[in-house]
This record gives structure tokens, sequence and C-alpha cells, in this order.
């Protein structure tokens, strides 16, 4: 099979290493999921599909479970749950890749990034559609003066733990019941193939815990660490037997994304929720559009439409690229702005009480 | 510390790169044994590299809103 790595100098290493703390730097501002801005953004520096997102694995799975031991110490992670989906997630890993690799064998590194993408403009849209109603919620409810912490266990959750199913029943912290382990199967296996196809298995483990188990958002988001981790280290064993992992780039990546996701996890405690989800709609949004740039240069490389003249692929390509561009900018814009004015708004707060605490000395 | 370490390690990955594409692609060409260094190396370097990151920040002064209204 053929297979190319890019070759990198000075400029594109150092542009790697900004998306990798701008990707980071989201990651840490949304809980986990940064990795959606990074497949892609990889894939612009002309990264192939399939080494984009093995990279993207290879990456992510220390991080995890660094981040999983962090959020453990504060009670955030249900270990027993993250395990089990984890070890169910393997198997949809295991499925997910073996569909790569075919589409790798049949159509190429292009066939592969044409499936990355389409898969990343459904789930975008799908995803990014329910964050940014999420958000709008929580600004209406933040208005009314209401706790958006307040955690409500939903319908269906209430239904799932209800159904008792002999011999596979099993109690669970992060939701504090019994449930059949039967239901976590599908969760763990869609949420490992998603992230053997694109790198981010989140956008399924995540809410699936929120809205099928009823987990409260801390600890899910905490749990999914373990997850990927779990899944993280088996896929990137599995790219890497295929030497489809670029350990360069995953070695910049994690350098500049080490970096942001410190600065994004601060971010966070300076603005209110729905901020927190309006910008990660709003950067789904734009990343689903940069992609749609990058289809009609795939088809016309694969033969499946006429070929494009070579200016028409250089300006669409351009036009995907700035469109990334703009999705990392507002990203970085917002997370960094909140961070500045929050930490100046503090310190003013902090000087004046140490003021009157020393009148009062 | 971490730091040195760190660029240490990095110094290390540009002077060896090609290696590390090569590696790849005898991974590809069948010997399989080659796909543990990245798994290795991202351990590692994650490891080295996350500690010295997680003092940087705290060096700059950067710190979520919590520790600030604990400190107080």
């Amino acid at each position: 099979m053929e297979l190319n790595f890019i070759d990198l100098n000075w400029v594109n290493i150092s542009l790697l290493f900004i998306v990798g703390f701008v990707g980071g730097m989201v990651s840490g501002f949304i809980g986990s999921g940064g990795a959606f801005v990074l497949t892609p953004a990889m894939m612009s520096f002309g990264v192939p599909g399939i080494v984009a997102v093995a990279t993207n694995i290879c990456h992510k799975f220390p991080k995890a479970l660094v981040g999983a031991i962090k959020r453990h110490k504060y009670g955030q992670v249900d270990i027993k749950l993250g395990l089990i989906m984890g070890v169910f997630a393997e198997f949809g890993m295991l499925y997910g890749k073996h569909v790569m690799s075919i589409i790798n064998k049949d159509f190429g590194e292009v066939g592969t990034s044409l499936y990355v993408s389409a898969i990343f403009i459904v789930v975008l849209a799908i995803v990014g559609g329910f964050v940014l109603r999420d958000a709008r919620k929580l600004y209406d409810a933040e208005e009314r003066g209401e706790d958006v912490h307040l955690h409500k266990v939903t319908k269906l959750a209430k239904w799932v733990r209800s159904i008792e199913i002999p011999g596979t029943m099993m109690y669970f912290d992060a939701i504090k019941a019994r449930v059949s382990v039967l239901f976590i199967v599908p969760l763990g296996f869609a949420t490992g193939m998603l992230a053997s196809s694109i790198a981010v298995g989140g956008f399924i483990g995540v809410p699936a815990m929120i809205y099928v188990l009823g987990a409260p958002a801390l600890m899910a988001t905490a749990t999914e660490l373990v997850i990927a981790f779990v899944m993280g280290l088996g896929g990137a064993i599995l790219y890497s037997l295929d030497g489809v992992v670029d350990t360069r780039l995953a070695m910049i990546i994690l350098a500049g994304s080490l970096f942001g996701i410190q600065v994004g996890a601060i971010g966070t405690t300076y603005v209110k929720d729905h901020t927190v989800k309006l910008v990660m709609g709003v950067i789904m949004v734009i990343v689903l559009f940069s992609r749609f740039f990058y289809l009609p240069r795939y088809f016309s490389k694969l033969g499946w439409i006429d070929p494009l003249p070579e200016s028409t692929m250089t300006t669409l390509k351009w036009f995907g690229d700035a469109t990334l561009a703009l999705a990392l900018c507002v990203g970085a814009f917002v997370i960094l702005g909140a961070l500045i004015r929050g930490m100046a708004e503090h310190r003013k707060q902090h000087e004046i009480l140490t003021a009157q605490d020393g009148i009062e000395d | 510390m971490y730091g040195v370490v760190s660029v240490v390690l990095f110094a290390l990955l540009a002077l060896y790169s090609n290696n590390l594409v090569e590696w790849a692609r005898l991974t590809r060409a069948g010997e399989k044994l080659y796909f543990i260094v990245p798994i290795i190396i991202a351990f590692v370097f994650s490891f080295v590299h996350g500690n010295f990151t997680s003092y940087f920040w705290d060096a700059l002064g950067f710190k979520a809103a919590n520790n600030n209204k604990s400190k107080k």
C-alpha cells in the first residue's frame, strides 16, 4: 500500500504547533474532543485521512491517561464504567479500523480522506446542532436564574435503568444505579467505531453516558477519559502495526496541545456554561463547512467526477483551509479573551479584598 | 527540570525524525515489531512535557478562578 508522510519544514512545524496549541485549548475548554479540529487540520497540511486519524489517536491516549488520573483525584471518574465501555469500544475500534483499512486498500489514501471528511460532516452536523440547542437552553436557564448544574436524569435513562435483564445487571457509581451491561455494549462499540474513524469517540461516549445512562455531565466527561485511554491505546497499537502513525506529527501536535489544554481548562472557570457550549457549537459548524470545500477535490482524484482543473482545486483548498483557520481563530480568540478578562477582574476583586483585610487587621 | 528534559526530547525527535519515518515504512513492509516505537514515545513525551507545561503556566501565574477564590 502506497502511503506518504508529509515533509516537515520550519513553516509547517510552527503551524502544526500552533494548531496543536489551539486544538488543545479547545479540548481543555470543552472537556474533551479537541481532536475534531486536529484531524481536519492535519488533513489540510496534506496528511492522508488514515494517517491523520492514526496520528491523532496516538497523541491522545497518554493525554487521556494523565487527564483521567487528575480527575480521579476529584472523584469524578467511574473506573468500572470506563473500563467496561472501553473494552467494548475496543471492539468498535477494531471494526472501524478494519473498514478504514479496506478503504485504504481499495481506494487509496484519498479514499480514506473522503471517508473521514464525510463522517466528520455528518457527525459535526448532528452534534453541533445539539450543542447549539443546549447552549440556547442553558442561556435561557441562566437568565431565569435557575441552577444549571442541577442534574436531571432523562426519561430515556430512567427507562434504561428500569429494565431488568437477569445475569447482566451491574451497579455503577456514576449513575448510582444498576443497569444492564447489554445497554452498554452498543454504546461502547459505537464510541470506539467513531474514534477509529475520525479520532473523536467522545461525541458518542459522553452524550450516551449523560442521556442514555443518566450520568452527570462532569462524571461523563471524566469517565470518557478512561474510555479514551483504553481504546486509544488499543487503537494506537492497531494503527501502529499498520505503520500509519506519523510519530513526528503526533509529538509536534502533543507539544502544542499540552500547553493549550491547560489554558483551555483554566479558561472554563472564568466563563458561563452556555458560553462553553456556544463556542463548541460554533467551532463545530465552521469546521463542518470547511470540509465541504475539500470534497470536490477528493471526488476528482478518485475519478468519480470529471477531473477538475488544478486552479479550481487550489482555490477550493484555499477556501477550506481559510475556513478551518477561521474556526481555530474564533476558538483561540474567545477562550483567550475570556481568560484575560476573567483574570483581570479576579485580580481586581482580590486586591479589594486584601485591602479590606488589611483594614480589619 | 522537566523543561530541560522536554527540550532534549524534542531535539532528539528532530534528530531522528527520518528514522521514525523509515520505521513506519518498515512496519508497513512487515517488520511489525517497530509498532512499539510510537507508543513508547507518546507515553514518555506526554509525561515529561505534560509536567513541564503545567509548571510553565503556574510559573506565569495562570490559575483557575476557583483556586483564586479558595486562596483568599
